[in-house]
């Protein structure tokens, strides 16, 4: 990078607390960062650890109980922390901007695109109405926006998740800030629509010569977008370096821990299952003494790592020279040793077909109540959620489902549980038809042999029940056990299969963390000895090292089991590392299905080749096509004519595809591909995600 | 758009039906005892009432005389009273034009004081001047209006002697007697206002698009004006419209209290004195009235928020 220039953002020793009732909280301890011009810094660690906080602080935004401490935040040579409210004002939009995690919210709706893009310049810069506008509907196109006038005149519940979050990263360049802060910028997204923002983050700084922080707690993303990372753990940096002396050579246990908490595209679940982090990240005003992480580190050595506080230091002998870390034993520790005393799971055996759908289609009708639609008589139409869907699933089987927000994997668990019925064709659970029984006409065996495991942990529990009760009834309910005691004993044995302590019966919700609560939700599926489980994204609101133990448990529980685990997701990552088959859906239709190792090497279905490049990867040596999808998900009232992927795709061999639906062509027996493109010609795609053979790093992981 | 508001309007109108159905159903019907005995009195006998039913057209078919009923009211003949002995249309246009009146300034004082205050406290919730408005807003809404009026007239009226003590504007309109009314009813209702648009204010406040704005680095009047006011009116609108109902018919304490002639008294005394037909005209107004602004509201709501305007 640009070394003999002037950093453009110099972090000093900051320690920043929030103070509340109950005293002093210090989120953030001992923080130094220096950003040099066009550079992109990475800041990643679990939710908690002070991230979010630094950006804040940096922005001189901490709300009225927030302040810094100690330190000194210097942007350009001036002290941030000094500056009057004015001086900030000028500072904050014009040479320092933001963004936000959640782009909807982040937008003012009730005033128009144009308004809240025209009011940057303006307020900065002593420049005309139609210069502002001129320059706004220029930065819009430069975001890649199509239609820039269209968007100028729109509100943002008009736009997609995906241009709302676009439209804030205009706003954020509109008067060419030296910094950009980025706040987990994709998280509210989908997987193509990230791809296409990191794409977008990683040419702004090549085309403005931006400087930018970039938090998240992706892995994958900060490799893809950034020159530097930071780690944060417990308010603290732990180690920071160059993306590649990190990413390959990790030093400190923490970060270590992070990279075994997420599969890499060569894992699966039985050769390499994941190694979760244990305990949990300590509450700021509870912080152990010595090093922060020794309660949880494999290789904490008493009277060592838990005497004194200590700070970063230079790594010796490593490729970059300014990697540094913070742990007294980095030197003797040896991450290549841990790997190997890694348990080796059997894989399952399949058993019997469990699950048959047949044809399944859900549509819902809805009633159009514009003036046009009732005098032309055309007043119901048709969303199709679901189109024709066909798949089995065996006994002990992990079959996921994949796809973007709006493809209707929801709907279909949704038709599954009786949640509501499908529309027509069969959904064949144990042989019998349960496609059109509500889940309320049906009996309670079958309701407790079909149970699902949530995506939001943190609302599925009842806050006024304790867990015990929660579960016991659901026991109770479905007659697994009428004794009282006999209830209790079981309830017990569930705690301990999902490893919580017996004692949690008597706890409330609100006394749990997330992964506490979603391994009760995982308790309460099981409770009833389902012999199938739908988990609709059970770990996407979870934190990487939470994730990961959930996951583990998950598929601890469906050995012991046998159970049929129908997976929702949109991480491949995860569904690549644990399912057995996939189902690719895309607009209610299945666009390709098969096992694990057919998706995932070509032939590939157009649209699974750009979610498997959409995947973000923690791994430096691991390469990948980039496709990125333009346009959006079409309208489930208007879907496209012909393949329903045609208005996106980007194999597209002509008006076939606009014109016709494609038929199922069969690769193998169960790999099935829905596509116009004729297998020989899909066969010679390319493999989109590259793993070096010699790489030994990698393959000394396995 | 136009959809929306032709469906409003037609739901008002539906409403105004089902009210006057039920009204008519209530007073011109058996229902509730005889008509006639309730015009004639309790002392009338059997021939009288009969004789009162022929004459009034009580012995027609009920669906009949509700349609005719219906229509009378609809091209403005709204029937003779009985206490004031005349037509109803000459006593109540003045009654309403007098409470119009004691409205429109108490309004037109209380709304800009509340919802100023109501921004300002809620745009630094906590502070020492959000604190001293939210107070005072409960004190003066949690106390009710005939003691507050008490306490107005012994200050005002016996202790410093400004002001008149009734307000009857016996020697024609004064506007020195609507002073007392109006400040009885701004104190008590500006509370409630107040205190909803601080709320609906400090909410929007915390909302992330505000955070981007101070990000922006809008000066802090444009943060306000701009992005934050117009968020913050949607909810307390609403509120401000129904005022308009209380205003209208439910203010009959401070009418009395300084003998103001307006349409809450006239209420009042209609039913003390059984005068049906002036009963029905009044309440079919007030529901007129109610329907009318909360169709309004609706529309203004759609205005204010262009989520509702474009889905």
């Amino acid at each position: 990078m640009n070394d003999n220039l002037e950093p453009v953002l110099v972090c000093k020793d900051l320690c920043i607390s929030y103070y509340t009732r109950a005293g002093e909280i210090p989120a953030v301890v001992d923080f130094s960062l220096t950003v040099k011009p066009g550079e992109t810094i990475g800041i990643v660690g679990e939710s908690g650890c002070g991230k979010s906080t630094v950006a804040m602080a940096v922005m001189q935004y901490m709300g009225a109980n927030g302040g810094i401490k100690s330190g000194s935040i210097t942007f350009k040579g001036r002290d941030l922390t000094q500056l009057s409210e004015d001086e900030l004002r000028r500072i904050r939009g014009a040479e320092i901007s933001m963004i936000y995690q959640e782009p909807f919210a982040s937008l003012n709706p009730s005033l128009k695109i144009k308004t809240q893009l025209m009011e940057v310049p303006l307020a900065h810069e002593d420049i005309s109405k139609d210069e502002a506008r001129q320059r706004s509907v220029q930065m819009l196109a430069d975001v890649k926006l199509p239609d820039p006038e269209r968007i100028m005149e729109s509100y943002p519940h008009q736009l997609s998740g995906g241009q709302q979050q676009r439209v804030v990263i205009a706003m954020g360049l509109l008067s060419k800030p030296s910094l950009l802060l980025l706040d987990e910028p994709t998280t509210a997204l989908d997987v193509t629509v990230e791809a296409g923002i990191v794409k977008l983050v990683a040419d702004i700084s090549k085309k403005f010569g931006t400087s930018q922080i970039y938090i998240s707690h992706n892995l994958g993303l900060i490799l893809e977008t950034c020159d530097r990372v930071f780690v944060m753990y417990s308010g603290e940096v732990v180690e920071e370096g160059t993306i590649n002396s990190l990413f390959t050579w990790p030093r400190h246990p923490y970060t270590h821990g992070l990279f075994s908490c997420i599969p890499l595209p060569t894992a699966d679940k039985n050769a390499a299952p994941l190694k979760p982090i244990r305990g949990q990240l300590p509450l700021p005003f509870d912080r152990p003494q010595g090093c922060y992480y020794h309660p949880r580190c494999d290789h904490f050595k008493p009277d060592v790592c838990d005497v004194d506080h200590f700070k970063m230091e230079y790594v010796e002998n490593s490729a970059a020279d300014d990697h540094r870390v913070r742990c007294l034993r980095y030197k003797e520790i040896d991450h290549r040793q841990d790997t190997s005393d890694v348990e080796v799971k059997e894989s399952l055996k399949l058993g019997k077909r469990v699950l048959n759908v047949d044809g399944m289609k859900k549509y819902y009708e809805v009633r159009d109540n514009s003036l046009k639609a009732i005098i032309s008589g055309k007043r119901i139409r048709y969303v199709k959620a679901n189109e024709e869907l066909n798949f089995t699933a065996r006994e002990s089987e992990t079959v996921a489902i994949v796809g973007e927000s709006g493809c209707g994997k929801s709907t279909f668990a949704k038709v599954l549980m009786g949640l509501e019925t499908g529309t027509e064709g069969e959904v064949r659970h144990k042989g019998k038809d349960i496609s059109e029984i509500a889940v309320r006409d049906r009996s309670d065996k079958q309701i407790s042999s079909l149970q699902m495991v949530f995506q939001n942990p943190f609302d599925t529990l009842n806050p006024s029940h304790s867990i015990g009760a929660q579960i016991s009834r659901v026991i109770k309910k479905f007659g697994v056990e009428t004794d009282k005691n006999k209830i209790f004993d079981r309830v017990m044995r569930l705690l301990d299969t999902v490893k919580l302590p017996r004692d949690f019966y008597f706890r409330k919700p609100r006394q749990l963390s997330g992964g506490q609560k979603q391994r009760v939700g995982i308790a309460r599926a099981f409770a009833g000895n389902p012999s199938m489980v739908i988990a609709d994204e059970p770990v996407s609101a979870l934190d990487v090292s939470v994730a990961a133990a959930v996951t583990e448990l998950l598929m601890d529980i469906q050995r012991e089991h046998k159970t049929t685990l129908l997976f929702i997701s949109h991480d491949l990552s995860v569904v690549r590392y644990l399912s057995d088959r996939i189902v690719v859906m895309y607009l209610g239709h299945i666009l390709e299905r098969g096992t694990t190792e057919e998706i995932f090497s070509p032939p590939y279905h157009p649209y699974t080749e750009a979610l498997l490049s959409a995947v973000p990867i923690a791994d430096p040596e691991v390469t990948k096509r980039e496709i990125v999808l333009e346009g959006n998900l079409p309208s489930a009232m208007k879907p496209p004519k012909g393949c329903p992927f045609c208005t996106r795709c980007h194999r597209k061999i002509g008006d076939i595809c606009d014109n016709e639906p494609p038929q199922n062509q069969a690769v193998s027996e169960r790999h099935i591909i829905k596509c116009h493109i004729p297998l020989a010609t899909l066969s010679e795609v390319a493999p989109v995600i590259n793993v070096p053979d010699e790489s030994e790093r990698i393959h000394t992981q396995q | 758009m136009v959809m929306l508001v032709i469906k409003r309007c037609g739901f008002m109108i539906f409403t105004m039906i089902v009210v006057s159905l039920i009204l008519f159903m209530l007073l011109e019907t058996d229902l509730t005892g005889d008509p006639a005995a309730r015009v004639l009195g309790q002392f009338s006998n059997a021939e009288q009432r009969e004789l009162w039913r022929e004459q009034h057209g009580y012995n027609q078919p009920l669906m009949l005389r509700y349609a005719k009923w219906l229509g009378n009211f609809a091209t403005g003949d709204l029937g003779e009273s009985i206490r004031f002995k005349g037509p109803v249309a000459d006593v109540m246009l003045p009654r309403l034009w007098n409470t119009a009146i004691l409205g429109f300034w108490t309004f037109a004082v209380m709304i800009p004081l509340s919802l100023i205050l109501g921004v300002l406290s809620g745009m630094k919730e906590g502070s020492k001047l959000d604190r001293s408005i939210s107070v005072f807003g409960i004190l003066t809404t949690s106390v009710p209006e005939f003691a507050s009026a008490v306490i107005f007239s012994s200050l005002l009226v016996f202790g410093l002697q400004w002001l008149p003590g009734t307000s009857s504007m016996a020697g024609g309109f004064e506007f020195k007697q609507l002073i007392l009314p109006a400040l009885v009813l701004i104190v008590y209702d500006f509370g409630y206002v107040a205190r909803m648009t601080r709320a609906s204010m400090a909410e929007v406040m915390t909302s992330q698009y505000i955070r981007t704005a101070v990000l922006k680095g809008l000066p802090y009047k444009s943060v306000i004006v701009k992005h934050a006011l117009r968020n913050a009116l949607i909810a307390p609108f609403t509120v401000i419209m129904l005022q308009i109902n209380w205003l209208l018919s439910g203010v009959i304490v401070v009418e009395f209290f300084f003998a103001y002639k307006g349409f809450g008294a006239l209420i009042l005394e209609a039913s003390l004195n059984n005068d049906i037909a002036l009963l029905e005209a009044c309440a079919m107004v007030a529901v007129c009235v109610a329907v009318t602004t909360q169709t309004i509201a609706d529309i203004g709501y759609t205005f204010l928020n262009p989520r509702i305007r474009f889905s």
